[in-house]
């Protein structure tokens, strides 16, 4: 095939040569120093669950700071899979609206009063994760309680995302009135629609706090409809991995291209995708409750079917991504049917990392398959293989890209160089096989029946053929130990680096689409089409059965009379 | 040029005939994606809805609070209900099910009914197709029918607690003889912990 180039267009250059204020490095700047803090924290506690798996208990000598496996799972959890992707995203979302648009936020005032909120209710969640009064793990699944300091928290983290999310959404429109006919940045399009997903999503865990969890957790009501708080929940639940997953497919599209020298391959089906996961992303959630009793079979196969629906998207994805890379690898020398992998840009760490995020990318994305699978999902459900594969898309294809990110980001906000390339390279790839055997062996135990959320090293009922997969556990853990330590050490030592000028300090990377975006037809940079089909979609998929759970709703379950942690 | 501000779908006179900036290679990607995700959802509704395949569903709903006082589950266990068909009435209660054993023999055909008095629990049976999970107020139903000798755990498969990781039973398959045995056994003796016993020795 051949690919005609075009030049940048003057309003591209115009947006890309925008230099960010002082006040605006360090509001994003802000949001990267909690999230890299919280998976700091977040990712040394990781192994300590791995190698209980081999019966190394080292929780025993962390006593006076964590009482159990399971507070140490709850702030795993919380701190890598909530704070640092959420913290991360909006920072990054602040970048992409005022590098994409070329212009300040409209209305900045509006991003700050959304940041402070998320810093309080992230302190208040903390404090009784850390006291072990809110050993409830990740998921919000009464009638296990957790101290109403841990629910308020957690609402204000998502009250403030939203907040944020106006900030982005009124600049963007302040961009359009000016620009009129004009087609959005991708970038920046692509960020608010991340937005507006995630507020449509987060509807659901807000009621749940809000009319069940936070009442009785205050001794308001004295029970609570665990069935009905589950649907809720996962109304939220499983568009919380798209929330977390499209900044990282904002990079692979819109920054990962330039950075390996070549250009997006198509702007139009980039935005076709990410219309195509506000509209399916959220009404799949019943995925997540195939075994649970209280939900009609019908459902679920519904459910299983527009999960299969996501699918399509990440398929354009694969497909542009890959292409964006090969046209970049092929102006670099690159040869052969596969050979030209080898000559992407694997000397830069930035590079190097999303490229690996994305391949066990690929895996997450065939294991979710088996996930959503209305019937195959019966043999994996609860069990180890469901952590084996979000480990694979969480905390690989998202944090790894977060990472590379992270790698220009932070020495571009702060004016420096990156310290260690070659140790950031080998950390990405000591990530990569840490993952790899991690993960291979959480699905293994999966399959052969292991529970997922559970310290396996001292259950009773662990029979031996288990045993060599819980060691490749924590030899897995391990290895990620050691790339997590080596990212912290790159990280504070370019912090800590001199100033430099500014020639050598990283410049955002945005790829131009090869064609002129504005061939990408209107209906593509429109929100009213995509955000009244969602709704209508939504309608469809959860009305009736959420209607019926809500009318039958019965407020009888009031768990233990004891804390059971 | 971007600046002439085009708003038809597809501008600029230059352009080759592609629509929404579409390649062939792209368009035909496109096209393999739909079939493969079309065929999955084909294959997964004739797996899932032919061949006896079941997931749990609404069943019965209950208070959580009175389940230990009345009911099924006021007694769980297992009961017979016709030749080689069994009901058995699991009580999930931190950390424990009630009963912790469920013998049956081998070809049996079993009605699962689980509930919990407390929190939210799981319940998978290693190596079968029986994985629910078990809600308050709610009642988890499955069905299977028990075709190998051996014994097979059922474990708690949802964070419940400190001791969630000791929460499990077994469900043991015998040969119809020893389950005969058994069965006589514990009819003369009253004592079923010599029965299984026996049971044990013999498997």
């Amino acid at each position: 095939m051949t690919i005609e180039e075009r030049p940048a267009t003057a309003t591209e250059t115009a947006r890309q040569g925008y230099e960010l204020t002082r006040w605006e490095r360090r509001f994003i700047g802000g949001h990267l120093i909690i999230a890299i803090t919280a998976l700091a924290i977040g990712s040394l506690i990781g192994p300590l669950q791995a190698l209980e798996f081999s019966n190394v208990d080292l929780y025993q000598y962390l006593e006076p700071v964590l009482k159990s496996y399971y507070q140490g799972l709850t702030l795993h959890g919380v701190l890598n899979a909530l704070v640092w992707t959420t913290f991360f995203i909006v920072g990054f979302t602040n970048l992409t609206t005022i590098k994409g648009l070329g212009r300040p936020l409209s209305n900045p005032k509006v991003n700050q009063v959304g940041f402070i909120t998320m810093i309080v209710g992230l302190v208040m969640a903390a404090v009784p994760m850390l006291l072990n009064q809110a050993t409830v793990l990740y998921t919000f699944y009464p009638p296990l309680e957790a101290s109403w300091a841990f629910y308020c928290g957690l609402t204000l983290v998502v009250v403030g995302s939203w907040i944020e999310g106006l900030g982005f959404y009124l600049t963007l429109r302040a961009w359009r009135r000016d620009n009129r006919g004009v087609r959005s940045p991708f970038i920046a399009l692509a960020g608010v629609i991340n937005a507006a997903m995630w507020q449509i999503a987060t509807l659901g865990i807000a009621v749940e706090m809000l009319t069940m969890l936070i009442p009785w957790s205050f001794g308001i009501t004295d029970a609570t409809d665990p069935q009905l708080a589950r649907t809720y929940f996962w109304f939220t639940g499983h568009p919380l991995v798209y929330f977390w997953l499209l900044p990282a497919y904002v990079s692979w599209y819109g920054m990962l291209p330039k950075q390996a020298g070549g250009k997006l391959f198509s702007d139009s089906l980039a935005r076709l995708s990410f219309w195509m996961f506000l509209l399916v992303s959220v009404p799949v959630g019943f995925h997540h409750q195939f075994v649970d009793p209280g939900i009609p079979q019908v459902w679920k196969w519904i459910h299983a079917l527009l999960t299969y629906a996501v699918f399509f998207p990440s398929m354009l994805t694969a497909f542009t991504v890959i292409a964006s890379l090969e046209y970049a690898a092929r102006r670099r020398g690159g040869t052969g049917l596969i050979g030209w992998v080898r000559a992407l840009p694997w000397d830069d760490p930035s590079v190097t990392a999303q490229l690996l995020a994305g391949i066990l990318f690929m895996f997450g994305g065939i294991g979710g398959l088996t996930n959503a699978s209305y019937n195959i999902n019966l043999v994996i459900h609860n069990t180890a293989w469901v952590p084996g594969h979000f480990h694979l898309t969480v905390a690989t294809a998202v944090t790894l890209s977060f990472i590379g990110i992270t790698y220009w980001l932070v020495p571009m906000l702060m004016g420096k160089q990156l310290w260690g390339r070659k140790i950031a390279v080998a950390q990405s790839w000591t990530w990569f096989v840490g993952m790899v055997i991690f993960s291979n062996a959480m699905h293994m135990l999966g399959l052969l029946g292991a529970p997922r959320r559970t310290p396996l090293g001292e259950a009773l009922y662990v029979p031996d053929e288990w045993n060599g997969h819980l060691l490749r556990v924590s030899i897995g853990g391990t290895i990620l130990l050691v790339a997590v330590l080596m990212y912290l050490l790159v990280m504070i030592k370019t912090v800590r680096g001199p100033k430099v000028e500014a020639a050598l300090v990283p410049q955002m990377p945005v790829a131009e689409s090869l064609r002129d975006p504005q061939l990408t037809p209107v209906w593509l940079d429109r929100f009213k089409p995509w955000l009244i089909a969602a709704g209508v979609l939504l309608l469809l998929s959860y009305g009736p059965q959420l209607i019926d759970q809500i009318v039958h709703m019965n407020l009888n379950a009031p768990g233990t009379s004891f804390r059971p942690w | 040029m971007s600046t002439e501000l085009d708003e038809r779908p597809s501008g600029g006179a230059a352009e080759p005939p592609l629509t929404m900036g579409i390649d062939p290679w792209e368009k035909n990607w496109m096209r393999v994606s739909i079939a493969l995700l079309v065929i999955f959802a084909i294959a997964i509704t004739i797996a899932g809805f032919a061949g006896g395949f079941q997931l749990p569903g609404p069943e019965s709903e209950l208070d959580p609070r009175t389940v230990t006082q009345s009911g099924p589950w006021a007694q769980p266990g297992l009961r017979q209900i016709g030749d080689g068909q069994f009901e058995a009435y699991v009580l999930a209660q931190t950390w424990n099910f009630a009963p912790r054993e469920l013998v049956v023999p081998v070809g049996a055909e079993v009605d699962i009914y689980v509930t919990s008095a407390d929190l939210q629990h799981g319940f998978k049976i290693t190596d079968t197709n029986v994985n629910m999970m078990v809600v308050p107020g709610q009642v988890s139903k499955l069905s299977f029918t028990f075709d190998d000798i051996g014994e097979f755990p059922y474990i708690c498969t949802e964070y419940c607690g400190q001791g969630h990781a000791a929460m499990y039973g077994t469900v043991k398959v015998v040969s119809e003889a020893d389950y005969a045995a058994l069965t006589t056994d514990t009819a003369t003796e009253t004592s079923d912990s010599s029965a299984t016993q026996t049971t044990e020795n013999q498997g």
